[in-house]
């Protein structure tokens, strides 16, 4: 029980695993494969959602109704993490696009491991193209995960 | 309205007549474009030293806003609202830097050109072809007790572009065939002074309502964080609550006065901090060594009406000694609504 409590509060564990999710879509059995590779590694999940902000608008303008969308989101990942004892830490980082929001995040943070979800049919979230990107860009271990294509996919949590 | 319309001098004739007057002026940051006329009108008004910072090789200057808040005049002028500070600075934009200064009880007066107003960001480039990418959020407009447009004719302000008294000889030439065309021009000046008139409209709505119906059914969200991954649940929890109560929302961190953050720590306070500044909520870091007497401080300097408060992590003996901290935030905060924020996978567990 004491461990439980140590790494709910953050401090029990170093390494940090950022799962990345965009356009309103974090599917499920990514989630609870990154919770797995989580609980594996004895790491802080890290789920950062992130808002594509227009060019017509500031990088740090109030998109209320995108933060509308990612603040369930991310309670979500955070109950399901924590329901597992995993200690979470999430963020909402904005770019023009997922590879420039991405960039600015591992700019302020250090990260261990990012597990990405692959795309999935028509679903949204990441393009083949940015996957591509991550792949020969990003400074941390990368996994990229393809989801089950038979199972439900969920795109959304209230 | 426009750049070289004269917003700067304007902005300077106004300290200087406050001067007279006899308030505690200084120019917090002065742009003066290399316009003589604009440094001479300067001369007299105390100038707060800037910030020398460096970012990507290059030294920047930049407004010390604490320099200004600690010189505590009465009226400061910071000249232009829109400008994004350079990275690293606490405050990604000066309009941040100017509410900072605001809520240090010190008046301010600023310059902004129409353009960089956010609502008006695709109706500017649709008259201009111009996409401006520094703007600001249209509350700053809303917020000030006075907006004064500078407002001159296109003709004239083209001829001052002409006379060389906005941008040098080839700047000007460049500036008079894009965006400084005579069209462009009209139509950012009917923009502006359109803008300036549902404005003038809506602060006589907003007057005529009784003061004490506004006061007693205004809220304000205070959300408590420390520098721990929870608060960022707090912090989002609390913008949620504040944006169905149409609430300004604070959040602060009180710092213990000895207390030195550690790596970790401060790594959770940048990532407070850049939350905090997207969803548009005031993060204040106050020094205190008794939680509940310093947050019934800022509540009370704020205006707050509803904390937010994650589920205290209290040693035992403190409780015994002092009360714990929720029963005496309770009775030491009366007449604000206190939320406590739990961790909803506790809920499930205890279910289970």
């Amino acid at each position: 029980m004491n461990v439980l409590t140590r790494r709910r509060d953050g401090t029990g564990s170093t390494r940090r695993i950022l799962i990345p999710f965009t356009r309103g879509h974090l599917d499920k059995t990514v989630l609870d494969a990154a919770i797995r590779i989580a609980r594996a590694e004895d790491a802080t999940l890290v789920p950062a959602y992130l808002i594509l902000v227009p060019l017509e608008f500031a990088l740090d303008a109030q998109m209320s109704q995108e933060f509308e969308r990612a603040i369930p989101l991310l309670e979500a990942v955070e109950t399901a993490a924590s329901r597992e004892g995993i200690p979470v830490d999430a963020r909402i980082e904005t770019g023009r696009t997922p590879t420039h929001a991405l960039e600015r995040l591992w700019d302020a943070e250090h990260f261990d491991r990012i597990v990405v979800p692959a795309p999935a049919g028509r679903e949204p979230g990441f393009r083949p193209k940015e996957l591509e990107w991550l792949l020969t860009h990003a400074p941390s271990e990368t996994v990229i995960l393809r989801p089950d294509p038979t199972l439900r996919l969920v795109d959304s949590v209230s | 309205m426009a750049p070289g319309v004269g917003k700067t001098y304007r902005m300077l004739q106004e300290g200087q007549q406050a001067l007279k007057d006899g308030r505690d002026v200084v120019i917090g940051y002065l742009e003066p474009h290399d316009r003589p006329e604009t440094s001479a009108l300067a001369t007299g008004l105390e100038v707060v030293p800037r910030l020398r910072t460096t970012h990507g090789g290059l030294e920047l200057d930049e407004m010390d806003t604490d320099s200004v808040i600690r010189r505590k005049p009465a009226l400061a002028l910071v000249d232009e609202l829109a400008h994004t500070n350079t990275t690293g600075m606490r405050n990604a934009k000066r309009y941040e830097d100017i509410d900072e200064i605001l809520d240090a009880g010190i008046d301010v007066i600023s310059t902004v050109n129409v353009q960089h107003l956010e609502s008006l960001n695709d109706a500017i480039f649709e008259v201009t072809g111009v996409r401006v990418r520094e703007t600001f959020p249209d509350r700053i407009l809303d917020e000030a007790d006075q907006v004064v447009v500078v407002d001159l004719t296109p003709e004239e302000l083209r001829d001052r572009l002409r006379a060389g008294k906005v941008y040098p000889g080839e700047r000007a030439e460049v500036a008079l065939d894009n965006f400084f065309r005579q069209e462009n021009l009209a139509s950012l000046r009917e923009l502006v002074l359109r803008e300036v008139a549902e404005d003038v409209e809506a602060r006589r709505q907003t007057q005529s309502l009784e003061p004490l119906v506004q006061q007693a059914v205004a809220e304000r969200v205070l959300a408590l964080v420390e520098p721990q991954p929870k608060s960022q649940r707090i912090l989002r929890r609390a913008w949620r609550s504040a944006q169905r109560l149409d609430a300004e929302i604070d959040a602060i961190w009180v710092r213990s006065g000895d207390h030195q953050p550690t790596e970790e720590e401060l790594t959770q306070l940048a990532a407070l901090r850049r939350v905090a500044s997207l969803l548009g909520i005031h993060f204040l870091e106050v020094p205190g060594d008794d939680l509940v007497d310093t947050v019934r401080k800022v509540a009370r300097e704020r205006g707050s009406t509803y904390i937010f408060v994650g589920t205290p992590d209290e040693r035992r003996r403190t409780e015994i000694l002092r009360g714990s901290l929720l029963s005496r935030m309770v009775r030491e905060l009366p007449g604000i609504d206190i939320r406590v924020i739990a961790d909803r996978a506790l809920r499930e567990e205890a279910e289970e």
